[in-house]
């Protein structure tokens, strides 16, 4: 049984939206969740957030960033194509404390991983603060869907072609130097950005919770490749997390684990654009 | 006439040609073998083979049909007591079990079984395998956690009840352990499916991609249309060392590797998309099979040197013989008596070599082996690319952590009757690793036929229950 594609868009030149109809994980999914996939036969299995799910429709929506083979194909699917393999909903969904002020921010592809979160967030009551960023503006996602469910809202852009010159870290940083309250900060995005937030908050002692995505084979807890040092031991981003506080994960290992199979993935992307192209010098000319 | 004191050797591909490719390293026994071997058993009155199996397959009868030739007839015997004869065959331990109780063993080799019964398994998958004819249906309907050994084992059971059953597998494939940690040139996967494929031809629905804990719950499974639920949900968490180092990249706990290689199919990357990395020098760190499996792949996937890293000695190792045995053939490199201390790297975070000290043996301790002690001042380092963690595993916690009322022990394993599996929940069983800790698929096999009969006993007192 394949899983059918019944919403296709690009939201941006590298960032794709699909929503995928697996009814089954959709009555079972709750904001924090991902899923995993394969694409094919030959696939290998990649993780991905749930950016938002509709028990209703019998859909789960994920959207990611083309940045290897896998991702690459996965970007071919339009409306009507089927992904081989979608399992889910996997991880710790977000847990709700009692409800306050909450800065949620997102960087880049981490923008539609936050989205659920701050959406169950403000429906929990919370005042809520939204940051978005991301190196420019034609990178920006969601923005109109954040702004619409924020209190307040902030954009920032490394260029500064759209809202703050900067990173979202120095917005939260001058929030808190204004001596708002904010009770809890969740930040998804790249893994620097994550660190950055972190140890923006960490002075100010502001519960921070970020959520990992590492490098997984099975997301059942089964191989370990997930470890991540949290607190001083080794913790399972998939089933112990992938929500974990920031204040406690080794960003620096982190970082070092993505690079595992750099070669191998650059090998497997060069080896799919050749494969391309000779496809391409047999088609008929358009 | 006494019988032959020395039993008949199975061909193998030879070890320096098996060494570097992954097709399946026994080659089986001949009709000729199988017959010569057969003729061996003294076909005792009171046999003690039987009493050492743990699905009781009646393992005189079997042989005494392959000896008259009635392969038909030996491999229907085999079925009514093991769903999964082609891989008992393949991967049982029957040196410690019916080959240990095997009379003729006390003066002479044993009777090989474990080769009889894989010639019996193999002689009827080339003839085609006939589904056999099923009970009626039965209305009560029965979950299954798991499609490893245990669970393969009890849904098939349960089947032949009668009882409408559906596995639910995490996977995208179905097998557990059998896919993603044996690999294929010690159980080649068509085997595998073979035998899955027999599971299904009983009436067995197996669903994969399905993770019961999170797309459902063992209470929703018993509030939706369920009776009973079995939990075969495996010894799935891959234990580390807890040594400095350990997170350094080239790392790999022997469930990572091997899953890459045996679920994904990493060794035919990129053909495949799935990568693995081996390096020039691996060392794998531990003494059981599955080990021996990681060592064995590494050599398999070019690695010029593979160290077998282990505390102990080799008296010790819990590993097969036979697998222990293959791997030196292969030149897998022994170091035993030997601890890793530290895994050291380079400045960018990628393994360089393993610091190991030597270790003594002292007196026995809990499991009854000679405890293994460092030496001070013996400490030396293996020059690396890889290192594999192959120390054992723990309960998987999936199903535990999200199962209201289900007792576990300290370990984190579900606690079960250990003769029926029942757990602390009504109409809940567990049986294989996830119940006992990682142990063999014959003894996880075991716990699902006892958990099947238990599951009908209870389905019979709860008639009226069902749709």
């Amino acid at each position: 049984m394949a899983y059918q594609i019944v919403r296709a868009e690009w939201l941006g030149p590298k960032l794709k939206l699909l929503e995928v109809a697996a009814p089954e994980v959709a009555q079972a999914a709750a904001p924090g969740q991902f899923i995993m996939l394969r694409l094919h036969e030959r696939g290998e299995r990649i993780p991905l957030t749930i950016a938002d799910f509709d028990p209703g429709r019998g859909t789960v929506t994920i959207i990611f960033l083309v940045v290897g083979k896998t991702t690459e194909e996965l970007a071919t699917l339009e409306r009507g194509g089927a992904i081989l393999d979608f399992v889910g909903p996997l991880g710790n969904h977000l847990e709700l404390e009692a409800p306050g002020t909450v800065v949620v921010i997102g960087g880049g592809v981490g923008v539609p991983a936050v989205y659920p979160k701050a959406k169950a967030l403000k429906a929990a009551g919370n005042y809520l603060i939204s940051i978005i960023g991301a190196r420019s503006e034609e990178l920006l996602v969601l923005e109109e869907q954040m702004r619409a469910i924020s209190d307040e809202f902030y954009v920032t852009t490394d260029d500064g072609s759209q809202g703050r010159r900067g990173f979202v870290s120095d917005e939260l940083a001058e929030l808190l130097a204004s001596g708002r309250q904010i009770d809890q900060v969740i930040a998804v995005g790249p893994i620097p950005m994550m660190a950055a937030v972190a140890k923006v908050t960490a002075p100010a002692g502001v519960r921070t919770l970020v959520s990992l995505n590492p490098i997984m084979v099975d997301g059942t807890g089964m191989c370990g490749g997930c470890r991540v040092r949290v607190a001083g031991k080794n913790r399972y981003a998939c089933v112990d997390g992938p929500i974990f506080d920031a204040h406690q994960v080794d960003f620096g290992e982190l970082m070092s684990r993505q690079g595992r199979f750099v070669p191998q993935e650059q090998d497997s992307l060069d080896r799919h654009h050749a494969c391309r192209l000779g496809g391409s010098a047999n088609a008929a000319p358009a | 006439m006494p019988p032959p004191p020395e039993r008949n050797r199975m061909p193998e591909q030879d070890p320096t040609v098996r060494r570097r490719n992954f097709t399946e390293v026994a080659l089986g026994y001949t009709e000729e073998l199988a017959r010569a071997e057969a003729a061996r058993c003294l076909a005792c009155k009171k046999p003690q083979c039987v009493e050492g199996c743990p699905v009781e397959v009646d393992i005189p009868g079997f042989i005494n049909r392959v000896k008259e030739g009635d392969y038909a007839g030996a491999i229907a015997l085999l079925k009514d007591k093991n769903n999964l004869p082609a891989i008992c065959g393949r991967v049982c331990p029957q040196e410690t079990q019916c080959e240990n109780k095997c009379v003729l063993g006390r003066r002479f080799e044993p009777v090989a079984v474990g080769r009889l019964e894989r010639f019996c398994a193999d002689w009827e998958r080339e003839q085609g395998i006939q589904a056999p004819a099923l009970p009626p249906r039965r209305a009560q309907r029965v979950a299954v956690v798991g499609s490893g050994p245990a669970g393969l084992t009890c849904a098939g059971d349960l089947a032949k009840m009668g009882y409408p059953v559906t596995i639910f597998e995490a996977f995208h494939e179905t097998g557990g352990v059998l896919r993603y940690g044996i690999p294929e040139f010690r159980l080649p996967k068509a085997v595998l499916e073979t035998e899955v494929q027999y599971v299904r031809s009983l009436g067995v629905e197996i669903r994969v991609n399905a993770v019961i804990g999170r797309l459902y719950t063992v209470e929703q499974l018993l509030k939706t249309g369920y009776q009973a639920v079995f939990i075969g949900s495996g010894a799935g968490a891959p234990s580390f060392m807890d040594i400095p180092g350990e997170n350094l990249n080239g790392v790999y706990s022997a469930n990572e590797f091997l899953t890459r290689i045996n679920l994904m199919k990493a060794y035919l990357f990129p053909e495949y998309d799935t990568p693995v990395t081996v390096g020039r020098r691996v060392a794998v760190v531990g003494g059981g099979n599955v080990a021996m499996d990681a060592a064995r792949s590494a050599l398999r996937l070019g690695a010029e040197q593979v160290y077998l890293v282990y505390r102990r000695s080799e008296q010790e190792m819990p590993a097969r013989l036979e697998e222990v045995h293959h791997a030196q053939e292969e030149g897998v490199d022994f170091r035993l008596l030997v601890n890793p201390t530290r895994v050291l790297g380079d400045e960018r975070g990628w393994v360089q070599g393993l610091e190991c000290v030597r270790m003594e043996l002292g007196e026995p301790d809990d499991s009854g082996r000679r405890r293994p002690l460092p030496m001070p001042g013996s400490e030396f380092t293996l020059e690396l690319d890889t290192v594999v963690i192959a120390i054992g595993n723990r309960a998987n916690p999936l199903v535990p952590s999200t199962t209201r009322g289900l007792d576990t022990n300290r370990y984190g394993n579900i606690v079960a009757d250990l003769a029926t599996g029942q757990t602390s929940l009504p109409g809940v069983f567990a049986g294989g690793d996830i119940v006992t800790g990682a142990a063999t698929v014959i003894e996880a096999m075991g716990a699902g036929k006892r958990a099947a009969r238990a599951i009908d006993t209870y389905l019979q007192q709860h008639a009226g229950c069902g749709a």
